[in-house]
């Protein structure tokens, strides 16, 4: 075990194991992000990529290992969900969930960096300052001609976005998007790489993906994850030629 | 803190309609009932006055359920339990202004507790001769044990139909509780014989009327605090809650925060309802705990239109006034079916109800007309949240 | 034809006169008692009717029986006393025979006063003793160690001499013992020896007879006496926790037989089913069907009503579990809140339905004669039909299990739960696998129905009081396990009837349901919930 201060990283995981019902969805997995960094994870289905990202965000609770934040000064496993958003991490979820019977005003309004509490909201009243920051937060992700649309109107693809929009309205440290690129177009996923890659400029990003062509697109370091723990870390070329990689995950 | 913003959209075509049409109810049934000769064609019954006052409170009843099922996604099958907790809080309060008028004639024992040979007054019985105590315990105590409920409940994230059940146990428990004569709130006889409120007799006209404008005024209250409530940025996290409580959670909301302040509020909305409706049906016992009770309130909600707090109300006059009709000519034996079939269709073919559906239709016309904002509040949830 | 009847009533008294011979070749205590029937005192009486009933004597039964029916008189001139019989005849108690002699003309009736009627009832009961049926010597003799009557001692101890069946000569045994602790004048080693019968015996009347001896006893027998107090009582308070527990696991096996249909539709497929308690009670009113035509057509056939009862209730309940969900549930799935409300509805067309075809009264449905009545286990009192609905839950709870793990169904109903798209997708058509499920659920409620009403009162209401109940049990055991469903049955009917003594019925109820509520909220998923992101689909 790591004392708390000697590391540099962002996130840190240390030895994290999870089962549910005697299956093993991570096993000691080891996982380093550094401030600043964007890393893209792969693997297979059951590789424990989405359960990484419930022990990161307080869902679930690991049954053994550290998860560490902000450079090992805060420990996540004793928050809840509410109090690790709060202290910057944004999660999107691998299916796209946006407030559906909300306008794409509305949600960005409710994800906007403000008090939280049930008396501020009960007593809250917009202001130009939050106007302008939704309408920041909408040309980042091309979507403010829909301003006053409600979110179940829109299309796969603008809702992943609106949700990657929600996730920058929090203003969080840490962005972790869970298969953004799903059921997308081709050029829509090219959108979304340049996008990322424009969020990453000033947050860390953590982004769980299949599509081998994105993440090629993103270029940055890549996990490959297989069977809760790390198969191979490194960049896009080292991961996809290792052997096995190759073998559990890419085919050949 | 209030400009006018706020106050417009407080106040949509809806709720305005619905405002002017309980205000015109509230003077016009009055009136009608006591300056019209009984032999008019104009005279409203006094009958009619309390069968109505009856209906607002039922309506009351509908809104706190509503302001929980449509808007947070919570569905109480108890919240017959606040309502006759609110109910028991006016009804300690009657029964000791009838002090030594009682059968038994003891000025401090109401008539039960002399019949069971008690020789003094319970604790929790103290302070009620006090009326503003009284109605202070009206708030309080279903508020509280709301409250205490809600904190375990949201805390531990019992949802759906867990917490419909567990709820549901809770008014079941209560009830088999009430029944007991060593409770202290009169078994199964309840509470009854009242005779007069704030030293108005309770039978007399004057008193109707005035517990029925009464209670339309705290409708109308109760209503603009819900709708202050909904169309406020909390309304819109309770709306997110409902469809997308793990989305909202990961926002950082602290879901279980805001559940139980909406519970709890409306909990104490249905002690209102329960208050001003012993008074003008003169008894409160324990059947009011019947869980069939509390389900037949859902209902009304359903079939007016949930999550659209009219719809509550306008659900609870419209079944109610099917069932006294009903209930009182020929078909009598045929209401359960008609109620069972109103439970069944409503959920298969009207999910929405009658102002959610009518809420629909316009949409879908203005949509038609142009696809201009429309900042109507939601009407119904999507089926699968999540 | 006065001469025959002459002839008879000779050779009886001839028969009767060897036999009593036998007993008489001297004179002993019944010709001696007597005697003090003549005196016309009622203290004589009374010492006369003790010691003829202690005498042993074959006479001593009708003489006390003419005694209590005014037929005894007695002639203080000749001190001779008669049995007058109903035509007028008198009989010579003494002999047993006719009177030779002409009736003495001081002749007159013992008299009898209340303390007499006491007396006599004693012995009555020391004479039943040795009545020739055992029950009746058995009974008698618990009766004796109730009344611990001093007086009928010598008849005990005769009785134990003659008598040969060994639970009737035990009883013997404890009701001298018990007539020997209550006298004043045993001696130590008796009555020490009288305390371990009673020990051995160990009932309640036990301990209340060792707890009402006097305080001024010799030390070893105080002792020996508080000994077999706790000894007794430790042993009642084992017998009180295996009635509660036998109570408990009858209410649990009501309650496991009225969750485990819901187990299926609520566990299983998720559909919350308020109109489930009345596919219990549609099953109850089959029984009632069934046993009101055998009646009126077969009533030879009684005892095998609900052989005929079960496949029916199984089959009406199934069949409209069916139509409900094929009518109604169907469209309804992924909506548990609109399902519930909906069925509730149906639970009322359903209450209302009954109501109008059966009347809104409580039907009689007769117990089988196999299931009525009771035995004594140990020191706890067991009824056939609570013992017979017990066993039933049972079969059906590994029938259904079986069914479940080893038939084609139960397979296909496990692939539909687990993953409804991945069983779709290799060829199972989950629409039927839906109706299917949902009517085998009904119509384990209608067959629950059949056994429920043995026990309850079958009226239109009947299902709404295991409605919660039956929730709480399925919610508590931790939804989708069928054995957590039996333990949180069980759990619920024992911890129940353990409550009860304390806190009352209706207590110990809002005690379980409160209990549950808070136990609901620690984990919102039972006692044996599935873990793991799956259920949270």
């Amino acid at each position: 075990m790591m004392d708390k201060q000697t590391t540099s990283a962002l996130l840190y995981l240390d030895g994290v194991s999870v089962s549910f019902d005697g299956f093993k969805a991570l096993n000691e997995l080891s996982f380093i992000v550094e401030p600043g960094e964007m890393r893209a994870i792969i693997g297979p289905n059951g590789a424990g990529k989405t359960t990484m990202m419930d022990v990161i965000t307080g869902k679930t609770r690991p049954d053994e290992g550290d998860v560490f934040f902000e450079e090992g000064t805060v420990d996540l496993t004793k928050l809840d969900e509410t109090e690790i958003a709060t202290l910057g991490i944004g999660r999107k979820f691998q299916k796209p969930t946006v407030f559906e019977m909300h306008t794409v005003e509305d949600n960005l309004q409710l994800s906007l960096k403000n008090d939280r509490s049930v008396r501020a909201t009960l007593f809250w009243q917009s202001s130009a300052d939050q106007e302008k920051r939704i309408d920041d937060v909408l040309d980042i992700v091309r979507l403010k001609h829909l301003r006053q649309r409600v979110a179940g109107s829109l299309s796969h693809g603008q809702k992943q976005w609106l949700e990657i929009a929600m996730l920058l309205a929090q203003d969080p440290k840490l962005l972790l998007v869970d298969e953004p690129v799903a059921g997308m177009t081709d050029v829509e996923t090219m959108q979304t790489a340049e996008l990322l890659r424009e969020i990453n400029k000033t947050k860390t990003v953590v982004v769980v993906e299949h599509d081998m062509a994105f993440v090629r697109e993103l270029g940055v370091k890549v996990t490959c994850l297989h069977e809760g723990s790390v198969l191979a870390e490194g960049t896009i070329d080292d991961v996809s030629t290792n052997d096995r990689v190759v073998e559990v995950y890419l085919g050949r | 803190m209030m400009s006018a913003h706020p106050l417009i959209r407080l106040l949509d075509r809806g709720s305005t309609l619905f405002l002017i049409l309980l205000g015109a109810f509230a003077i016009a049934i009055p009136v009608l009932n006591l300056l019209m000769p009984a032999g008019s064609a104009l005279h409203v019954s006094t009958y009619f006055v309390a069968l109505f006052g009856k209906y607002v409170c039922y309506g009351l009843l509908a809104l706190s359920i509503d302001l929980i099922w449509g808007y947070v996604g919570i569905l109480s099958l108890g919240h017959g339990a606040f309502f006759a907790l609110g109910g028991y809080a006016m009804g300690m309060y009657l029964m000791r202004q009838i002090g030594d008028r009682g059968v038994y004639a003891n000025p401090i024992l109401p008539d039960f507790m002399v019949f069971l040979n008690w020789s003094a007054l319970p604790i929790f019985w103290y302070g009620f001769q006090n009326f503003f105590y009284a109605m202070l315990m009206v708030l309080l105590v279903p508020g509280l044990l709301a409250f205490v409920f809600g904190w375990f409940a949201f805390r531990s994230r019992v949802t759906g139909v867990y917490l419909s059940i567990i709820t549901q146990a809770m008014t079941y428990a209560l009830l088999l509780g009430f029944f007991r004569n060593n409770f202290g709130f009169g078994g199964n006889n309840g509470l009854t014989d009242f005779k007069d409120i704030l030293g108005f007799n309770v039978q007399a006209d004057g008193t109707r009327n005035a517990l029925l404008v009464i209670s339309c005024l705290m409708l109308a209250i109760c209503f603009l605090i819900c709708r202050a409530i909904v169309t406020s940025k909390f309304g819109k996290v309770l709306i997110g809650i409902r469809d997308a409580e793990s989305r909202t959670r990961f926002l950082g909301y602290r879901v279980e925060a805001y559940k139980l302040f909406v519970f709890t509020v409306s909990a104490c909305m249905a002690g209102i309802a329960g208050a001003l409706y012993v008074p003008q049906v003169g008894i409160i016992n324990p059947g009011e705990f019947a869980p069939a009770n509390s389900i037949e309130a859902v209902i009304w909600v359903a079939v007016g239109g949930r999550g659209t707090l009219t719809g509550a109300v306008l659900g609870a006059f419209v079944v109610n006034y099917a069932k006294t009709f009903f209930t009182s000519g020929v078909l009598a034996p045929y209401w359960l079916f008609m109620l069972g079939g109103l439970f069944i269709g409503t959920t298969l073919f009207m999910p929405r109800g009658i102002i959610g559906t009518y809420n629909n239709w316009r949409a879908n016309q203005a949509d038609k007309k142009d696809a201009a904002r429309d900042n109507a509040v939601p009407s119904a949830p999507p089926h699968a949240a999540e | 034809m006065g001469k025959f009847h002459d002839r008879i009533l000779a050779f009886v008294c001839a028969i009767g006169l060897i036999v009593a011979a036998a007993g008489l070749a001297h004179a002993g205590p019944y010709e001696d008692a007597l005697e003090k029937f003549t005196t016309d005192e009622f203290s004589d009486t009374a010492e006369a009717v003790t010691e003829v009933a202690t005498s042993g004597s074959p006479l001593a039964a009708p003489l006390i029986a003419a005694l209590q029916n005014g037929q005894l008189q007695f002639s203080a001139k000749d001190k001779k006393v008669f049995i007058k019989t109903a035509d007028d005849k008198l009989i010579d108690a003494a002999t047993g025979r006719p009177a030779e002699v002409a009736a003495p003309d001081d002749l007159d009736t013992v008299r009898v006063n209340n303390r007499l009627r006491g007396v006599i009832e004693a012995a009555n009961g020391a004479l039943t003793l040795m009545a020739p049926d055992p029950n009746q010597r058995y009974e008698s003799a618990q009766s004796v160690f109730k009344s611990r009557d001093a007086a009928v001692l010598p008849a005990v101890e005769k009785a134990l001499e003659a008598e040969k069946v060994a639970r009737v000569k035990t009883v013997l045994n404890e009701a001298r013992a018990a007539i020997l602790l209550a006298a004043d004048d045993t001696s130590a080693p008796d009555r020490i020896a009288a305390i371990e019968i009673i020990r051995a015996r160990g009932d309640q009347d036990s301990l209340a007879l060792l707890q009402g001896l006097p305080a001024d006893l010799p030390a070893d027998v105080r002792a020996a006496a508080n000994a077999a107090v706790t000894a007794i009582e430790r042993n009642l308070a084992i017998w009180s926790t295996v009635q509660n527990l036998w109570y408990g696991l009858s209410l649990g096996s009501v309650l496991l037989l009225a969750a485990i249909g819901l187990a299926i539709t609520f566990g299983v497929m998720g559909v919350i089913n308020m109109a489930h308690g009345e596919m219990v009670m549609l099953g109850a009113y089959t029984t009632y069907v069934v046993q009101d035509v055998i009646r009126t057509s077969y009533p030879g056939l009684f005892d095998f009503s609900l052989a005929f009862a079960l496949p029916l209730a199984f089959l009406v309940a199934a069949i409209v579990g069916i139509i409900i969900e094929r009518t109604v549930i169907r469209f309804l799935y992924g909506r548990p809140l609109e399902t519930l409300l909906a069925t509730w509805g149906i639970s009322l067309v359903l209450m209302q339905a009954v109501r109008a075809v059966f009347g809104p009264t409580n039907k009689e449905v007769g117990n089988p004669s196999w299931m009525s009545g009771a035995f004594d286990l140990g020191g706890i009192l067991i009824t056939y039909n609570r013992m017979w609905i017990i066993v039933f839950t049972g079969i059906v709870f590994v029938a259904l299990l079986a069914m479940l793990r080893f038939t084609r169904l139960g397979l296909e109903m496990r692939a539909v739960t687990q993953n409804r798209q991945m069983a779709a997708a290799v060829g199972i058509r989950t629409a039927r696998i839906d109706a299917l499920t949902f009517g085998l659920g009904s119509g384990i409620a209608g067959i629950a129905g059949v056994a429920l009403s043995q026990i309850d009162n079958v009226s239109p209401n009947l299902g709404q009081g295991y409605i919660i109940d039956s929730f709480m049990v399925v919610v508590f055991g931790g939804v989708g396990n069928l054995w957590g469903t039996l333990v949180g049955a069980l759990t619920l009917g024992i911890a129940n009837k353990f409550l009860e003594p304390f806190a009352g019925a209706v207590l110990a109820k809002i005690a379980i349901l409160v209990f549950i509520i808070l136990f609901i909220q620690k984990r919102p998923r039972g006692m044996f919930a599935l873990k793991g992101r799956a259920i949270e689909a």
